[in-house]
C-alpha cells in the first residue's frame, strides 16, 4: 500500500538490516572458508580460525573472554540453556522472573513451573522498572536462577541488573543470576566481567547482524545442562555443526555496534528528543509509555490516547512509516501485551513503539513525524 | 507382469441422457488439470475412468505409488470412488495372481490385530469373457483363501477384493476411496464467492464448487484498518480452495473509502447493512465481467446481526445477481466441522480481523426496512463509491501450492 518511494525503517528492535561489512564477512565462510571447524584438514582449520576470530570478536564486546562464550541460534536458545540448563541441574527448585521478561523466558519459566518449580513473577513500578528491594525479598537461600532482562524490548526501560545481581547474590549466594541483554547490545556500554552476573544472552539481528545467530555468555564454572547432546561443538553447551555464517555475522555485527557506541548514544538519545518534542506538537495528549529518564535511546514506546494502534500502524505503513504496535488493537475484544498491562496502560491507548537504530537520521524523524500527522488525519 | 493405475468411479445423479456426454467430458478434463503435474495419464472407459500411474522404472521405483495421484483425485468432485488397480490380462491366471498379491499388500496394511475376513467381487463389462462373474469370483476367492488362509465372509466382509473385467483389460483392487461425489467443478456454470478471513465464507464456496460452480473469489479489503496479513490470510485460504479447482482468482477490493463513507452517512445502526449492500454492488459487476451467474456468501440465518431475514432481504436487494447462501440453514458447529474436513478452519482462525472492529456500530439494526436503508443511501454517492472500490481492484491469481 506504500504508494511512494519513502521507506523509514522505525522497528529496529524488531529487527534490524544487515550491515553491508557484515554480509561480506559471511560471504567469506560460504564461499572460501566453508569447511567444517571439527575437520582435520586445512578447510576445517581455516574455518576453526575464523570461528575463534568470532568468538573473539563477540567476547571482546562484552568485555569477557573468549572461551566463556557459546553460539546459539538465537536470543531464545541462549535464554532457555541459561534458564533451563540451569534449574535442571540446581538443587534449589524455586525461580525469580520479572514479570516484563520476553516470553522466551517468561514462557519459559511458566513452563518449568508446571515441572514442579515455584515460580516468583516480580512486577515492575509504573514506569517499566525492577524494583531491586522487590527482587530481593523474592529471593530465598534455595532460588536457583534469577532471570532480568537488562533493556526491555517493548517499553526499553534498562534494569538495574547489576546492582540486582549484587543483591541478589547476599541472600542467596548460589542462585544463579541471567541477564537477557538482547535489546543492550550495542546501545549500552555492557561489561560482563564487571559485575556478579553468572550468564548473559545476545542477538546478531538487533545489532545489523543476520537472523538465526546469537551467543551464551557464561561464567566460568557455572555449570548448565545441553538441550541437545551431539558432537560436542561449543563445549557440549550447545552441540551441533557452528551456523558459521551467522557466527560471522554475530562477531562482525558485535565489533562494529561497540565501537559505534560512544556517537551513536548520543545520536540516539537525540533522535528520541526529536521525536518527542514533535509528535507533542502532532498529537498533545499523546504520552510516552513509561519516563524516557529510564529508557535505552533507542527504543520509545507512545501511548495514543483514543487511537486504536494497529490502524495506525498500517495507515504510517502506507505512507513508508514502519514501526510496531506496543498493543494488538484499542477494540474491544484484544488486550494489550503483558507488558503494557504491568506498566497500567489503559486499554482504551494506543501503544506504538518507534525504535531506531545507529544508522536512523534525523531527516526520517522528521518525515516520520510528517507522516504521523498525515496517518492520524487518515484515520 | 501387471501395471498400475486408478480406477475413478463418478456419480449417476447427473446422468440424464442430453447432459452427459458434456458432464463426463468436464470432469475428465478436470482430472487431468489434477494429475498431469504427477504425470499422470487419463483415459475414459465404459462408466469408469482409468488414471494410469506415471512409469515406475523410469523414476528408479519398484512400483508406482498411488498416494499423490489419490490425493489429487480425491478433490475431483464429480468423482464418488476411487480404487488403485492392478491392470492385468484379460486371463483368470493373471487375475488370480493380481488378486493374491493385492490381498497380500492390504493383510500387510491392515491395521486391526486380527486378520481381516474377505470376499471377492467380481463384475464384466464384456460379457463375453468367461466364467461368469459369480464363477470367477468362487474361482478366485478360492484361490485366496487356499494361499492366505483368510476367513470368507460374503455378508460383511472386513476386505473386499475388486475384479473387473473390461475389453481391453482385466483390474484387480483390495481398496475403495471415497471421493467427494458433487458434479465436476464447471458444470453448472460460475459463481463468485465473497470471501472474507473467518470460517464460514470458504466453507460456502467449497459447496458451491461441489455442486459444479466454478468459482472466483472477492474480498474487501479496509487497509489501514485491516493489515495486510489479513489479505495474506484470504490469499491462503483461496489457495486452499483452488485446490478443488486447480486456480481460483482472487479479487482485493479496496474497500476504505466506500467503507467510511457508509460508516458517515449518519445511520451507525445500518451501517453492516449498508457495508454489506456496497459489497453486493461490487461483487455483481466483478462477478459480470466473467459471466458469472451467480454471488455465493458464507450467511448463515441469524447467525449475526447482518443474517436476520430481514436484513438479507435488505442485502439481498443490491445484488444484481442470483445469490447463493449454501450454509443458510447451517449451526455453527456444523459448519466448523466441515471447515475442518475440507482444511480452512486452521487459516481461518488464525488471529487476523477481517474488518475492524471500529467500525462496527455498539448496537446495530437487526430488522432493517429497504426504504431506510435506500433513503440513507441517498446521502452518498453509492455509484461513484462502487466505481471506485471496482477500478481498484487487485487481481491475484491463487494455486494450490500451500
Amino acid at each position: 500500500m506504500n504508494t511512494g518511494e519513502l521507506s523509514i525503517y522505525l522497528d529496529n528492535a524488531a529487527t534490524t538490516r544487515v550491515d553491508d561489512a557484515v554480509v561480506e564477512a559471511m560471504v567469506t565462510v560460504m564461499r572460501e572458508d566453508f569447511g567444517n571447524p571439527s575437520s582435520a584438514h586445512r578447510l576445517g582449520i581455516a574455518a576453526a580460525r575464523r570461528l575463534e576470530e568470532a568468538r573473539a570478536e563477540l567476547a571482546r564486546a562484552l568485555g569477557a573472554e573468549a572461551r566463556d562464550v557459546y553460539f546459539t541460534s538465537g536470543g531464545t536458545e541462549a535464554n532457555t540453556i541459561a534458564v533451563r540448563g540451569v534449574a535442571e541441574r540446581s538443587r534449589g527448585r524455586h525461580l525469580v522472573v520479572s514479570a516484563i521478561e520476553h516470553p522466551s523466558v517468561l514462557d519459559l519459566a511458566r513452563r518449568l513451573g508446571e515441572q514442579g518449580f515455584e515460580v516468583t513473577e516480580v512486577a515492575p513500578d509504573a514506569n517499566g522498572v525492577i524494583d531491586v528491594e522487590a527482587l530481593e525479598r523474592a529471593v530465598r537461600p534455595e532460588t536457583a536462577v534469577v532471570t532480568l532482562m537488562m533493556v526491555s524490548n517493548e517499553l526499553g526501560t534498562v534494569q538495574p541488573v547489576f546492582e540486582a545481581a549484587r543483591r541478589v547474590k547476599q541472600v542467596a549466594p548460589r542462585a544463579h543470576f541471567h541477564v537477557d541483554a538482547v535489546q543492550a547490545l550495542g546501545k549500552l556500554p555492557l561489561r560482563v566481567g564487571a559485575g556478579p552476573i553468572d550468564s548473559l544472552a545476545v542477538s546478531a539481528h538487533k545489532i545489523h547482524g543476520p537472523k538465526g545467530a546469537g551467543a551464551l555468555w557464561l561464567r566460568r564454572g557455572a555449570a548448565v545442562t545441553p538441550l541437545a547432546v551431539g558432537g560436542g561443538q561449543e563445549q557440549g553447551v550447545r552441540p551441533g555443526t557452528q551456523g558459521m555464517p551467522g557466527i560471522v555475522g554475530l562477531g562482525r555485527a558485535a565489533t562494529l555496534a561497540v565501537a559505534a557506541l560512544p556517537g551513536a548514544r548520543e545520536h540516539l538519545t537525540a533522535l528520541r528528543e526529536r521525536l518527542l518534542a514533535g509528535v507533542g506538537r502532532v498529537m498533545p495528549t499523546v504520552r510516552p509509555t513509561v519516563d524516557p529518564a529510564n529508557a535505552a535511546p533507542h527504543i520509545v514506546s507512545l501511548g495514543f490516547p483514543g487511537v486504536a494502534a494497529e490502524p495506525l500502524l498500517h495507515a504510517l505503513e502506507a505512507h513508508g512509516v514502519y514501526v510496531s504496535a506496543g498493543s494488538a488493537c484499542a477494540a474491544r475484544d484484544k488486550r494489550p501485551s503483558h507488558v503494557l498491562r504491568a506498566v497500567g496502560v489503559p486499554d482504551d491507548v494506543g501503544v506504538l513503539r518507534f525504535s531506531f537504530s545507529r544508522h536512523t537520521t534525523a531527516a526520517e524523524i522528521d518525515q516520520a513525524l510528517a507522516a504521523l500527522t498525515q496517518a492520524l488525519r487518515d484515520l | 507382469m501387471s501395471r498400475h493405475a486408478i480406477l475413478c468411479r463418478f456419480g449417476e445423479i447427473f446422468l440424464k441422457k442430453g447432459n452427459r456426454p458434456a458432464f463426463v467430458k468436464r470432469l475428465v478434463d478436470n482430472m487431468r488439470d489434477a494429475v498431469a503435474p504427477l504425470g499422470a495419464r487419463v483415459e475414459r472407459g465404459h462408466g469408469r475412468i482409468l488414471v494410469w500411474l506415471p512409469d515406475a522404472a523410469a523414476s528408479g521405483l519398484e512400483s508406482s505409488d498411488p498416494e499423490p495421484a489419490l490425493a489429487a483425485l480425491s478433490r475431483v468432485f464429480g468423482l464418488t470412488s476411487l480404487s488403485p488397480v492392478r491392470v492385468v490380462e484379460r486371463d483368470l491366471g493373471a487375475i488370480t495372481q493380481a488378486a493374491l498379491a493385492e490381498t497380500r499388500a492390504a493383510i500387510a496394511a491392515w491395521p486391526g490385530k486380527n486378520p481381516p475376513s474377505f470376499k471377492v467381487e467380481a463384475r464384466r463389462a464384456d460379457k463375453r469373457f468367461l466364467p461368469a462373474s459369480p464363477e470367477l469370483a468362487r474361482q478366485v476367492g478360492g484361490a485366496v483363501f487356499q494361499a492366505t488362509g483368510l476367513r470368507v465372509d460374503v455378508h460383511e466382509p472386513d476386505l473386499v477384493v475388486g475384479i473387473e473385467v473390461g475389453y481391453e483389460h482385466a483390474f484387480v483392487y483390495a481398496r475403495v476411496i471415497a471421493a467427494p461425489g458433487g458434479l465436476p467443478v464447471g458444470a453448472t456454470g460460475k459463481a463468485d464467492l465473497l470471501l472474507s478471513g473467518g470460517i464460514d465464507s470458504p466453507v460456502a464456496g467449497w459447496m458451491a464448487m461441489k455442486r459444479g460452480c466454478h468459482l472466483a473469489a472477492t474480498y474487501f479489503h479496509s487497509f489501514p484498518y485491516t493489515g495486510d496479513r489479513t489479505k495474506e490470510k484470504v490469499r491462503g485460504l483461496a489457495s486452499l480452495l483452488s485446490r478443488w479447482q486447480g486456480g481460483i482468482e482472487l479479487r482485493v477490493v479496496p474497500f476504505t473509502a466506500a467503507q467510511k463513507a457508509l460508516r458517515d452517512a449518519g445511520e451507525p445502526r445500518l451501517a453492516v447493512v449498508l457495508y454489506r449492500r456496497m459489497m453486493m454492488r461490487v461483487a455483481t459487476r466483478l462477478a459480470k465481467e466473467r459471466g458469472a451467474l451467480a454471488l455465493v456468501t458464507g450467511e448463515a440465518l441469524a447467525q449475526v446481526a447482518s443474517q436476520t431475514l430481514e436484513n438479507l432481504t435488505a442485502i439481498e436487494a443490491a445484488a444484481g445477481l442470483l445469490v447463493l447462501r449454501p450454509l443458510i440453514a447451517h449451526d455453527k458447529v456444523e459448519t466448523v466441522a466441515l471447515a475442518r474436513r475440507i482444511g480452512t478452519y486452521d487459516r481461518s482462525i488464525e488471529p487476523y480481523e477481517d474488518a475492524c472492529s471500529m467500525f462496527v456500530p455498539e448496537h446495530p439494526e437487526i430488522r432493517a426496512r429497504l426504504a431506510d436503508v435506500e433513503a440513507v443511501e441517498q446521502r452518498v454517492d453509492i455509484a461513484a463509491l462502487a466505481e471506485e472500490c471496482v477500478r481498484g481492484t487487485e487481481r491475484i491469481l491463487c494455486k494450490p501450492t500451500e
